[in-house]
């Protein structure tokens, strides 16, 4: 994993999470921004699968388990985007909620993915 | 997720939607049960696969409580009939499960003091654990409850239910 690409994921989830709290806390339900910041961060978890697959061939291989890695990262890339599609369907307030939920928890993960890396 | 397969085909059944507080506390709950059900599931799941040797008693107790963690929410996303008293048994063995594995992680730390869900009360998910089927069961109370009080008015979506509220 490349440092400073997990810590932009981490900052983006936070964000994200910041995010959807505002949108809750003005009653409003998921919008482009809400909605916005989970796309931007399933799609920099895309990019960390193919930083994952990439980075051994450059030397960068992980210290941790790779099936461990491999199973945060599946789980953290898969969750911005159910997630995100259930606020899309279900556009209620509450929906920011699962949101900042779903920000702090991909967050949480990848900082797990960072430590199994090594 | 829900279905008009179980129970009285007659019975009209009043969506707990029309209460927002209750509605947004469900929905934050199911996420948090999908997510923990996910971490939980495939944690033991890696952890038999990779150092079941390590602690057998651990991580098959991780793995079960993975698997309870998802019958809970499907069991909260239908919590109508049948459904609602499976949330309620897997909500009561969650909250049974983390303090009984909590405390022997303290008790007995070389068979239980390795990585899962429940050991030291859930602290390697921040305690969510010990507090998640606790909010379940309060939500679960309420929600039966005002699903009682107004089960004259009709949904807009008809979905039948027993009468176990």
């Amino acid at each position: 994993m490349v440092l400073w690409f997990g810590i932009v994921q981490m900052i983006a989830g936070v964000l994200g999470a910041l995010v959807s709290l505002w949108a809750f806390a003005r009653k409003a339900g998921p919008n482009d921004y809400t909605l916005g910041a989970a796309l931007l961060l399933g799609v920099l978890l895309l990019a960390q699968i193919v930083v994952s697959i990439v980075a051994p061939l450059t030397g960068n291989a992980p210290a941790g388990d790779p099936l461990e890695f491999w199973m945060y990262l599946i789980t953290a890339a898969a969750l911005p985007f159910g997630v995100g599609f259930w606020a899309l369907i279900d556009r209620k307030r509450t929906a920011n909620l699962v949101l900042l939920v779903m920000h702090l928890s991909v967050a949480i993960m990848v900082f797990r993915m960072l430590v199994i890396w090594g | 997720m829900r279905n008009s397969d179980i129970g009285d085909p007659g019975a009209l059944r009043a969506s707990p939607q029309e209460e927002p507080r209750t509605d947004g506390l469900g929905r934050v709950l199911i996420t948090v049960y999908l997510i923990l059900a996910l971490a939980a599931t495939l944690r033991g799941i890696y952890q038999i696969i990779a150092k079941f040797d390590e602690a057998p008693v651990a991580y098959s107790l991780s793995l079960a409580s993975g698997i309870v963690y998802v019958v809970a929410t499907i069991a909260l996303m239908r919590r109508t009939g049948v459904w609602r008293a499976i949330a309620w048994t897997a909500l009561v063995f969650e909250f049974v499960g983390v303090l009984v594995v909590g405390t022997l992680s303290l008790v007995i730390p070389e068979w239980f003091a390795h990585d899962s869900v429940w050991s030291f009360f859930g602290m390697n998910y921040f305690w969510v654990p010990l507090v998640l089927p606790v909010l379940g069961m309060i939500w679960l109370r309420r929600e039966g409850r005002e699903a009682a009080e107004s089960a004259s008015h009709a949904d807009a979506n008809p979905r039948t239910t027993e009468s176990l509220y």
